[in-house]
C-alpha cells in the first residue's frame, strides 16, 4: 500500500479510460503471479536446456519425452495422477500452517506415524467387519494420529515458544525412528523376513482404484481435501480470522481473537492431512506399514507449497505438474540413455529459480495499479 | 571376540561414535558459521552429497583422495554462495531455498556421480592409535582418521577464533543485528554471502569423509540425513563450535548404538535409541525457548529464533 492510494481525493479519471480502469485493476492484479510464476518457469527450463546442451543431448527430444513420459497418454496421465496424489496432502501439511506465518517441514513425520496407526487400527478389525468399515477407522486413526504429531508442533509454538520449523524436523526423525521401533517389534508381521512390515491388510480390505482408471482413491481424498483446505481459509470466518494473525500476530491478539486456538487448530488439521496421506500410502499402495512410508513425500510436499504460493487450489495443478515430471524419469533414462536423476535437476532448478522470483512480486509497476499515473 | 567380552558394546560405541561422527563435525561447524552470521542453510544435505560425489569422482580420476576433498570443498564453497546470493534478495524465505537447494544438490550428484558408482577411489589415510594392543577390535576401534582429527582442531580453532579475532567479532555482529554492522559499515549481506560459502565447503568435506572413509563408496545412499540433521546439532550445541563437536560425538554415538547392541545379541528397541538425540534436542528447545524472549545464546538475526 502506498501512500498515493491512501489519499482521499484523487484526481477525475479520464473520460475514455475510466470504465476500463477497474478491470484492468483487476487484471493488473491477477496477472501477477501468473506472469511471474511463467517467467520463473521457463528461465528455470532455459537454465536446465543449458545444462542438458552441455552434456551433450538436445533439450527439445527431452522435453518431447517429458511430455510423453508425463502427459502423453492415458497410461502416462494415470501415471502422473498417481504420484500427484501423496503430494496433494503433504503439500496442504504446510501451506495450511503458512498462512498463519509458520513454517513447518515436519510432514513426513506425520506421513509416516498416520501409516503406522492406519495399519495398526486395521489388524483387529479385518475378518470381522466389512471394509468400508476398516478402512474409515484407518483414515480415522491416521489422521488423529498425524493431528496430534503436527499439532504438538503448534502447542510448543504457541505455549512455549518454540521454533516450529526445527521442532518439527526434530519431531520427522522421531517419528521415522518410532515407526522403524513398531515395525520391527510390537507390530512385525513374523514372515515378513527382508523387509520388516506389519501384517499385510488382505486384498478386499485395500482401497481400490477410481472406476475407470489405474489410479486409486487417493487422488479423490487429496483433491476433495484442497478444496475443502481452500473453502476453510477463503470463506469462513476461522480461515480469515487465521489470515489475519499470519499478517500480523499482535493485531490479531488486540482484536480479540483466539490465536493459540488458530495455531493449534490449523497445526491439528495439517497434520492429519499428512497422517491421511500415510493412510493412503498403506490402505491403497502398500498393504501394510514398512519403511516405503518414508518416501520422502512430506518434503516434497514443502516445495509443492510453496510453489503453489500457499494457496490450496493451487497445489492441485502444480502437485499434477510435479507428478508427470517424476514420471516421466523412466522413459527418459531408457530413451536418452540419462540418468534418471534427470529429473530430480530439473525440479531442483524449477524450485530454486520459482522461489528466487518471489524477489519480483509488487517490483513490477504495471502489476501494482497503486503506482499507476492517473491521465488527467 | 577373545579378551574383550561385554567391553565390546562401549568400544564399538566408542569406535561408531569417531566414524559415524566425522561428517556431523564437519556439517554442523560449517552450519554453525552460517546461522552465526544470521542465516540458515536448510540445504547442506544437499551440498554434502554433491561434495561426496565430487570427492569421490576427483580422487577416482587423479588417485589422490586429498584433491578429492579440495575440488568438494570448492563445489561446496560454489553451493554456499549460489544460496547466499538468492537469499539476499528480499521477500526470499532462506528455508525454502535451503530445501530447494538440498533437491538440486541431491539431483545433480545423482547425475553426475552416475560413472562413478562402480569404480573404486583411493581413501583417506587414517592414523593406526592402537598398535599397543594385541586385540583387532581394539586396533580397529583407535584406527583414527585423519579427517576427525582436523574436525576436533577446526572445531577448537573456530571457538577461539569467534571470541578472539577480528573475522569472528564481524561474524557475530553481523549475525547479532544487521542494523549494527551497517553502523559499523560493514555489509551485512557479503558477509552472510560468505559465511555461507565457508559453511558450504566445510559441509562438502563431511561428504568427502563418506565416500572416501567410511562407507567408503559413492552411492545415491550415502548419506543418511547427516545434512539435514546439521540444523538441529547446532541449535543442540547453542552455536558453539566445540558444543558443536560433542554433540556430534553423541550424534554418531546414538547412532552406533543400535548395531553395538545387536552384536551382542539385544535385536529389538534399538531403534529407539536413534530417536534419543532429536529427543534431546527437542527438549533442550523446549526448555530453553519462552514466549516472551528470543532463545538464549542464539544469533539475534536468525530468522528461526524470531
Amino acid at each position: 500500500m502506498t501512500i498515493e492510494a491512501n489519499i482521499p481525493t484523487l484526481p477525475p479519471l479520464s473520460a475514455q479510460s475510466g470504465n476500463l480502469r477497474p478491470i484492468l485493476e483487476w487484471l493488473a492484479r491477477r496477472a501477477e503471479p501468473v506472469a511471474i510464476s511463467l517467467g520463473a518457469i521457463l528461465t528455470g527450463l532455459a537454465l536446465f536446456s543449458i545444462f542438458i546442451t552441455v552434456v551433450g543431448k538436445s533439450p527439445i527430444d527431452l522435453f518431447k519425452l517429458m511430455y510423453t513420459g508425463g502427459f502423453g497418454s492415458w497410461f502416462s496421465i494415470q501415471n502422473s495422477l498417481s504420484r500427484a496424489a501423496p503430494l496433494l496432502l503433504t503439500a496442504l501439511c504446510v501451506a495450511l500452517p503458512a498462512r498463519l506465518g509458520l513454517v513447518i517441514i515436519g510432514g513426513e513425520g506425520a506421513v509416516v506415524l498416520g501409516g503406522v496407526a492406519a495399519a495398526a487400527a486395521a489388524l483387529p478389525l479385518t475378518g470381522s467387519v466389512s471394509p468400508i468399515i476398516v478402512l474409515v477407522v484407518m483414515a480415522i486413526a491416521g489422521m488423529i494420529m498425524g493431528g496430534i504429531w503436527i499439532g504438538m508442533v503448534g502447542v510448543l509454538r504457541h505455549y512455549r515458544g518454540v521454533n516450529e520449523t526445527i521442532a518439527s524436523l526434530l519431531m520427522a526423525y522421531i517419528a521415522i525412528a518410532l515407526m522403524n521401533h513398531f515395525i520391527e517389534g510390537p507390530l512385525r508381521d513374523p514372515a515378513s523376513l527382508n523387509k520388516p512390515s506389519t501384517t499385510p491388510l488382505p486384498a478386499e480390505y485395500m482401497l481400490g482404484s477410481i472406476p475407470g482408471m489405474d489410479v486409486n482413491w487417493g487422488l479423490v481424498i487429496g483433491i476433495l481435501a484442497c478444496i475443502v483446505s481452500w473453502i476453510l481459509i477463503e470463506a469462513t470466518s476461522f480461515g480469515f480470522a487465521a489470515r489475519i494473525a499470519g499478517g500480523n500476530v499482535r493485531a490479531a491478539q488486540i482484536q480479540g481473537l483466539p490465536v493459540g486456538r488458530l495455531i493449534v487448530g490449523f497445526t491439528a488439521l495439517a497434520g492429519s492431512f499428512a497422517g491421511l496421506a500415510g493412510m493412503v500410502e498403506v490402505a491403497a499402495v502398500q498393504g501394510s506399514a514398512n519403511a516405503s512410508l518414508a518416501a520422502g513425500y512430506g518434503y516434497t510436499g514443502i516445495l509443492v507449497a510453496f510453489l503453489a504460493r500457499h494457496n490450496p487450489l493451487a497445489i492441485i495443478p502444480v502437485a499434477i505438474l510435479l507428478g508427470g515430471i517424476d514420471a516421466s524419469g523412466g522413459l527418459i533414462q531408457r530413451r536418452m540413455g540419462l540418468p534418471d536423476a534427470t529429473v530430480l535437476v530439473l525440479q531442483g532448478t524449477l524450485f530454486v529459480v520459482i522461489l528466487f522470483c518471489e524477489t519480483f512480486y509488487g517490483r513490477f509497476k504495471i502489476f501494482n495499479p497503486d503506482l499507476w499515473k492517473r491521465t488527467a | 571376540m577373545e579378551g574383550i567380552g561385554i567391553w565390546g558394546v562401549p568400544l564399538a560405541i566408542f569406535a561408531g561414535a569417531i566414524r559415524v561422527s566425522t561428517p556431523f563435525i564437519f556439517v554442523s561447524l560449517g552450519e554453525s558459521i552460517t546461522e552465526r552470521s544470521g542465516r540458515i542453510n536448510l540445504g547442506l544435505e544437499g551440498t554434502l552429497v554433491f561434495g561426496a560425489m565430487t570427492a569421490y569422482a576427483v580422487a577416482v580420476m587423479s588417485n589422490s583422495p586429498w584433491l578429492g576433498v579440495l575440488a568438494a570443498m570448492a563445489t561446496g564453497a560454489v553451493f554456499g554462495l549460489i544460496h547466499g546470493f538468492i537469499c539476499k534478495f528480499p521477500k526470499v524465505n532462506d528455508i525454502a531455498i535451503g530445501i530447494a537447494m538440498m533437491q538440486f544438490g541431491l539431483g545433480l550428484a545423482f547425475f553426475l556421480g552416475k560413472p562413478f558408482i562402480q569404480p573404486v577411489a583411493p581413501h583417506l589415510p587414517s592414523i593406526a592409535l592402537g598398535g599397543w594392543s594385541s586385540s583387532p577390535q581394539i586396533q580397529s576401534a583407535l584406527n583414527i582418521n585423519v579427517l576427525f582429527i582436523i574436525g576436533a582442531l577446526l572445531a577448537v580453532a573456530l571457538w577461539w577464533a569467534f571470541k578472539n579475532t577480528r573475522v569472528g567479532l564481524i561474524l557475530r555482529v553481523v549475525g547479532d543485528s544487521s542494523d549494527a554492522a551497517r553502523a559499523m559499515g560493514l555489509n551485512p549481506d557479503t558477509v552472510r554471502l560468505l559465511a555461507t560459502a565457508v559453511g558450504g565447503s566445510l559441509a562438502a568435506v563431511g561428504g568427502a569423509y563418506l565416500s572416501l572413509f567410511y562407507p567408503g563408496s559413492w552411492n545415491e545412499g550415502i548419506s543418511s540425513g547427516q545434512g539435514l540433521m546439521a540444523v538441529a546439532l547446532v541449535i543442540f550445541a547453542r552455536w558453539n563450535p566445540i558444543g558443536c563437536f560433542l554433540a556430534a560425538l553423541l550424534f554418531g554415538g546414538a547412532g552406533a548404538l543400535g548395531p553395538a547392541l545387536q552384536s551382542v545379541g539385544v535385536t529389538q528397541g534399538y531403534y529407539l535409541f536413534y530417536a534419543a538425540p532429536y529427543v534431546l534436542t527437542l527438549v533442550i528447545l523446549v526448555v530453553t525457548s519462552s514466549p516472551t524472549r528470543s532463545l538464549a545464546g542464539a544469533p539475534g538475526a536468525l530468522s528461526i529464533t524470531k
